[in-house]
């Protein structure tokens, strides 16, 4: 099919392939980045993003699907971070400075172990214009399950994450749901990481989110608007990556906070020309 | 009846909560006092396990409070909630439909006919489309007291709610709490100004790190238990008192 539309616009495939990833990209970090942002997770997301790197190497060396050994150790984090600051009077920005460094450090150990076929620069900043038909369409398919899932429990994450204390109060699991939007945010990591790469993942889950929560008075509006958010700049920034032979990965995620700056500036909610600075 | 047996609870290391043992019962209003830091707040929080019990057991008729949670609606301190989340009014009261619906179960038309009656109670429906920030204090409270409402509960538990909020509202709720009792509903509140217990309560926890008293606040609300509960701060705390609006 994509052979078909290949010929059809005139665009060679691996440009087609990297404008579609780009979209698919941005509309599920839009999602996923959503709850993100408004659970004050965007340190424990970069995180996250980081600690998948000894499961990718592993996964490769042990030759299984990277998902499951990224996933694997996206939630193995996770849980050391809730551990360290629930067993101790450390906080959690610093046990999540503490796991990010160390899982990040024994990644790259793991990957020189196995490094006649990984490429570490490639796994850190992504390579867009060479992601294979297989992983867009697994790309794809996370995206459908990711928005699947959030759909079928919009109410318990949405209540969980406006309101945890009535949430325990009421009998909910925070807990589970917790560690699910930790183990789809692995997901989502490994399915982009020849797209943008471990680094840069975390723009693509903040950036369009945030600026998507100047604008919005709704949970559901802010998701939609992420997403269209984050294919909008992902797909601009593929354009202006090629015309100007600029990295792509780096590319989007200018656009994306260009935006951002653009909303800060002007949006009513944010009403930072009239007020200057934020009262209150 | 919610039955508290051997109730221990620590606040960050802290012993918050030693040894507390009440039987309360069903269909009263009952005002829950003592002196900043008494534990009045963790003591709620502790029975509906938002925070962890060292010990204990609560039952309510006859079994654990877990299995009745969904029936028990819970307000809040204002400060425990994000305000800046993007939300409506309306949507805000809809959650308190949520504890009655099952798993993927989204709310339908009669949860939301149901959301207008409760804006409509406490006279909020006006702001409906409002994100919550934009509310003052006591339109807020209300809109957490409409969310209660939503719920459909038995037994409401209240942390300070009438704490920075107008005199229309605090009216407008006082009143909607008399219904709810005549309705025979179980009402339990965290209250720091002596000043209106004979008032708004049928009964008086008094606490202090332990239960001072507990009883029917003609018997229970006396000079001796109130100064064995505050003690050398009682003097401090009637003069603030009196000194009008206070809020902590």
């Amino acid at each position: 099919m994509i052979d078909y539309f290949s010929s059809l616009l005139n665009i060679p495939i691996y440009a087609l392939n990297a404008g579609l990833s780009a979209i698919i990209l941005g509309i599920v970090s839009g999602v996923l980045g959503s709850f993100i942002v408004l659970r004050k997770m965007s340190l424990m997301g970069d995180a996250l993003s980081h600690a998948v790197l000894p499961g990718v190497a592993l996964s490769y060396i042990l030759g299984i699907n990277i998902l499951v050994g990224a996933s694997l150790f996206g939630l193995l984090a996770a849980i050391l971070i809730q551990f360290i600051t629930s067993r101790s009077n450390i906080k959690s920005d610093t046990s999540i400075g503490i796991i990010l460094s160390s899982f990040f450090a024994l990644g790259i150990v793991l990957i020189t172990f196995a490094k006649s076929g990984l490429d570490l620069t490639h796994i850190l900043f992504g390579n867009i214009l060479a992601v294979p038909q297989s992983e867009l369409m697994q790309s794809f398919i996370i995206m459908l399950v990711v928005i699947a899932i959030i759909s079928l429990l919009y109410k318990e994450l949405l209540i969980s994450s406006f309101d945890p204390v009535v949430s325990k109060a009421f009998g909910l699991k925070t807990g589970f749901y917790h560690y699910l939007l930790m183990m789809l945010l692995s997901v989502v990591t490994v399915s982009s990481l020849s797209q943008v790469g471990i680094v840069l993942v975390i723009a693509m889950l903040v950036i369009p989110a945030a600026t998507s929560y100047l604008w919005t008075n709704k949970l559901i509006h802010m998701i939609i608007l992420a997403s269209t958010i984050g294919a909008v700049s992902g797909i601009i920034g593929v354009i202006i990556s090629f015309r100007f032979n600029l990295p792509t990965s780096a590319t989007i995620v200018l656009v994306g906070v260009s935006l951002f700056a653009i909303s800060f500036i002007i949006s009513p909610k944010n009403n930072f020309l009239r007020k200057g600075v934020k009262q209150g | 009846m919610i039955e508290i047996r051997n109730l221990n609870v620590d606040y960050f290391g802290n012993s918050a909560l030693e040894n507390v043992n009440i039987d309360i019962p069903f269909g009263y209003t009952i005002g829950i006092i003592g002196p900043n830091g008494a534990g009045k707040s963790t003591f709620i929080k502790s029975l509906l396990e938002v925070i962890k019990k060292r010990s204990g057991t609560v039952m309510v008729e006859g079994r654990d409070i877990s299995e009745y949670k969904r029936k028990i609606a819970y307000v809040p301190q204002k400060n425990d909630i994000d305000l800046t989340f993007p939300i409506t009014v309306k949507d805000t009261v809809l959650t308190g439909t949520y504890p009655n619906l099952k798993i993927f179960q989204r709310p339908g038309k009669k949860e939301r006919q149901s959301v207008e009656e409760c804006m409509t109670m406490v006279d909020i429906s006006d702001l409906a489309n409002k994100q919550i920030s934009n509310l003052s204090g006591g339109q807020l409270q209300r809109v957490f007291i409409a969310r209660a409402l939503a719920q459909k509960a038995d037994v409401f538990f209240l942390d300070e709610p009438f704490v920075g909020i107008d005199l229309v509202s605090e009216k407008i709720i006082v009143k909607l709490l008399k219904q709810l009792r005549e309705e025979g509903k179980t009402i339990l509140i965290v209250h720091h100004d002596l000043h209106e217990v004979e008032e708004y309560f049928d009964k008086v926890i008094i606490l202090n790190k332990k239960l001072i008293a507990f009883g029917d606040v003609k018997d229970t609300f006396t000079a001796d238990n109130i100064l064995n509960a505050y003690g050398a701060s009682l003097g401090n705390l009637v003069i603030k008192g009196m000194g009008g609006a206070e809020n902590d």
